[in-house]
């Protein structure tokens, strides 16, 4: 039976209290500049009440709602992606020995957030508010992709072990959500994604109040300490309301049936050079895609060419030279990027990483300044010439260990 | 060493093609011999042969105005060489040039010709084989076109 | 394939396995007009095991990594031997690193040929060009076991007889341990007294049991294509042919997502991959 409890407004400022109070750094959706983003908040006026959103292929505008609502939007700009995975990451620092032609390298200070020369930067552990389910899933897919695999991304893995997830229901999904298709939501569920210390779910009337569920000890102890009582039946079953009826105002669908072996046999289909005429490779999809992971190298030296300092920074399967080899690039034309990035996305993931790499939260959709829609173009696959061809088949790839 | 009779049903050119055909074109054929640096044929001169490498080696080359002839192609024991007897106007297009003491079997084309215009059903198995050898070396030769081990592009 | 890695490389240098470890240029010597091996050791005296087939990501301090596959013996960790062709700026800096200077390594990463699963049978190597640096160690490693394997056939092609690289080797490996080595040129001067075409056309003529063959290719991409074209065509099993593939690689362990093919990560499912897994994936163009 999962605990659930009910909190109040002043509850939910008594929780971001009790986080800050224990070191954490909160992290939170804000509105900035006409959108959603997350940011460092600490008080609950920090969060976007009373906005709501319209989301479409290519269109992303906030409204005011006529309610008071929290968390009355869909997926805000940016994934926890960046939380975790840093847009650029110092690797390490490189040192010519004085004198002679050695050189020694320092690893950059584990689990800092934007550390700069010998100072760590902000090494406070994260307390995520307001995770959505389908970004919860990529969470949990990062941690499969960046720390489950033969070699692990380290900065990463620490800076996910000291973090405190507060997941929220959706409650008002957006034009290009899918989650229901992809199996990832609307409703955070435990085991399903990245794990949660507390789940909320909002409710408007009669009171504006929060059935939470609560997800671990640490969850459930912060829960304590802030005095939260236990939630009602008829409080739980609003809760269970809100997202079945969220379940039902997807946005878009996407059928996942058989969707390795069609994009794998799709190889040739002329549908790529369709959505090549309108792609535009500006690698808009994958800067907010919560499940890409490609980064590239920047080696920075200073001009003596003493100290050179190698970054990892976010990289792009559209860019041009992403595929370089000497000789030329073996993807040079943008109907093969594109190819590349939806077949991994929905196929090749499988067999890498057991899931597919898409949890449906649309923000390729919104975001494609094309009005590309990736749910637009599988169906459009499954329906083109040649896509009933058998796909190879599955060879045995070792397991992710 | 084998007579022209016993030694072609087992080269490779020949094997599998009924035994009167082999005895048809063997009547076009002579032993021959390159002593080390003896030219084959030159490029120009009139085609009328080709050869079944018993053993040696033959390089074919083309002539440059500055600097020594470059190698395009080798054979070996076992190769055959030519077909320009096949193709008017019947000019060689090569230098070939035996580099070691090189022992051939050399057709008549001409006599080839005859034979194959005769029984077209003959000239069809021989155009066969031929046809065989001359895609192996476009191939290759398409694809050293590439100069696939070369500086990059 | 499953990846056969030295000792600790996972766990990478300082368990991180961004981290490069400095090694030290012994000797430095140019092949060929446009490749030189360089003969290197661990400054902290930490030999780096290896696989035959396997590559370490390599930099000159502040000029940036290339990856590049090793190219000495196996079973003499104690060096590292990298020969490496000037194809960029990556690579000019690493061949002019000469003795004395030191260089960051990170690795050894990826699948090894696994050539003494050949034992028993044939082993034909197919190398085209810088191709027989890969594939060097593996002979290495059959040369030292050469009673465990049937015939060995070294089929090499390069560009012209000044291109041919570890030409003492091959005539070691001709006169003292039985591989039957036959080398080839795209095209030759008037004293090349070898041969002249594709690599190719050395499958073709055969000199190896097909059934129980395995067959290892490593070169540029097309060679390899037509390569296990023409094994294929004389019976050579699919499952028995490996190549050595190449991808862009930022990370080389898997991370940075740059080197996959399809839903392979040449750093870790890779570089060395079976032909029946390969064909689909090499017959499309931008794959």
């Amino acid at each position: 039976m999962v605990e659930t409890r009910l909190i109040d407004l002043a509850g939910l400022q008594s929780l971001l209290d009790a986080l800050v109070a224990r070191g954490y750094r909160v992290v939170g959706p804000t509105v900035r500049a006409g959108a959603v983003v997350n940011a460092e908040i600490s008080e609950v006026a920090d969060l976007p009440r009373g906005w709501g959103d319209d989301q479409e292929p290519g269109r992303y505008r906030l409204r005011r709602r006529d309610d008071e609502a929290l968390f009355g939007f869909a997926a805000g700009a940016q994934s926890a992606k960046p939380v975790f995975f840093p847009t650029d990451e110092l690797l390490w620092r490189g040192r010519r020995t004085p004198g002679g032609s050695g050189f020694e390298v320092r690893g950059a200070p584990d689990g800092g957030h934007g550390g700069h020369d010998d100072e760590p930067g902000d090494t406070r552990p994260t307390a995520l508010l307001g995770v959505r389910s389908c970004d919860l899933s990529a969470v949990g897919i990062h941690d499969t992709v960046l720390t489950g695999r033969g070699f692990a991304d380290a900065h990463y893995a620490q800076r996910r072990e000291g973090a405190f997830v507060i997941a929220v229901a959706c409650s008002d999904p957006g034009g290009t959500c899918f989650c229901v298709s992809m199996g990832t939501g609307p409703r955070p569920e435990q085991g399903r994604g990245a794990p949660f210390d507390l789940s909320l779910t909002e409710l408007l009337a009669p009171e504006h109040r929060f059935v939470v569920e609560v997800g671990s000890e640490r969850g459930a102890g912060l829960l304590d300490e802030i005095g939260a009582a236990r939630a009602a039946p008829d409080e739980v079953a609003a809760a269970d309301a809100v997202s079945e009826q969220a379940a039902q105002r997807m946005g878009r669908r996407l059928d996942t049936d058989g969707i390795r072996d069609l994009l794998y046999a799709s190889v040739d289909s002329p549908r790529w050079d369709d959505v090549a005429s309108r792609c535009l490779a500006c690698t808009n999809c994958t800067m907010v895609c919560p499940t890409c992971f490609c980064t590239t190298v920047e080696d920075v030296s200073d001009l003596s060419g003493e100290s050179a300092d190698r970054h990892r920074v976010w990289d792009s399967c559209f860019n041009a030279d992403f595929s370089y080899i000497h000789g030329g690039t073996v993807r040079e034309s943008t109907r093969s990027r594109y190819r590349q990035w939806m077949t991994h996305k929905l196929a090749s993931w499988h067999d890498q990483f057991g899931s597919s790499g898409c949890v449906g939260c649309g923000r390729c959709v919104t975001w494609c300044p094309a009005a590309i829609d990736i749910t637009e173009e599988a169906a459009a696959l499954r329906g083109a010439p040649g896509s009933n061809l058998p796909a190879p088949p599955s060879p045995a790839v070792p397991a992710p260990e | 060493m084998q007579t022209i009779a016993e030694y072609l049903p087992q080269h490779p050119f020949f094997a599998g093609l009924p035994e009167p055909v082999v005895a048809l074109v063997a009547g076009c054929a002579s032993n021959v011999h390159f002593h080390q640096g003896q030219h084959l044929f030159h490029e120009g001169e009139p085609a009328d042969a080709f050869y079944v490498i018993r053993h040696g080696r033959v390089s074919l080359e083309v002539h440059t105005p500055a600097g020594p002839p470059v190698v395009v192609d080798s054979a070996h024991t076992d190769d055959v060489v030519g077909w320009s007897w096949l193709v008017p106007p019947h000019r060689w297009l090569f230098d070939a040039r035996a580099t070691e003491e090189t022992s051939a079997i050399a057709f008549d084309g001409a006599c080839l010709r005859d034979k194959c215009d005769t029984d077209p059903a003959v000239g069809y198995v021989v155009l066969q084989r031929v046809v065989q050898v001359m895609s192996t070396r476009l191939h290759s030769a398409r694809i050293r076109l590439l100069d696939l081990y070369g500086a990059p592009a | 394939m499953t990846a056969v890695a030295g000792a600790g490389s996972r766990a990478g240098h300082r368990g991180d396995p961004f981290l490069p470890r400095p090694f030290v240029v012994r000797h430095h010597r140019q092949d060929t007009r446009d490749t030189w091996t360089l003969v290197l050791e661990p400054v902290d005296g930490v030999p780096m095991p290896f696989a035959a087939g396997q590559f370490t990501m390599m930099q000159a301090f502040g000029a940036g990594e290339a990856p590049i596959s090793i190219s000495g013996d196996p079973a003499r960790p104690e060096v590292l031997e990298h020969t490496i062709r000037n194809v960029g700026a990556v690579t000019r800096a690493l061949v002019h690193a000469g003795p004395g200077a030191e260089l960051a390594i990170r690795g050894p990463f990826g699948t090894g040929w696994e050539v003494s699963s050949g034992r028993g049978g044939d082993v034909v190597f197919v190398a085209g060009g810088i191709g027989l640096a890969p594939l060097r160690p593996a002979v290495l490693e059959v040369c030292a076991d050469r009673a465990a394997y049937g015939r060995v056939l070294l089929m090499y092609g390069a560009r012209t007889p000044e291109d041919i690289l570890f030409a003492d080797d091959l005539r070691r490996w001709a006169s003292d341990h039985g591989v039957d080595v036959q080398v080839t040129v795209d095209n030759g001067q008037h004293a090349w007294q070898g041969r002249v075409g594709l690599v190719t056309q050395l499958v073709e003529r055969g000199g190896f049991d097909a059934d129980h063959t395995l067959a290892l290719v490593c070169g540029p991409e097309v060679m390899m294509r037509y390569a296990a074209m023409a094994l294929r065509a004389r019976g050579v099993q699919p499952g028995r042919l490996r190549l050595s593939m190449e991808r862009n690689m930022k990370c080389g362990v898997g991370l940075c997502g740059h080197c996959q093919l399809r839903e392979y990560f040449l750093c870790v499912d890779g570089p060395v991959l079976t032909y029946d897994v390969l064909e689909p994936l090499m017959s499309r163009a931008e794959l």
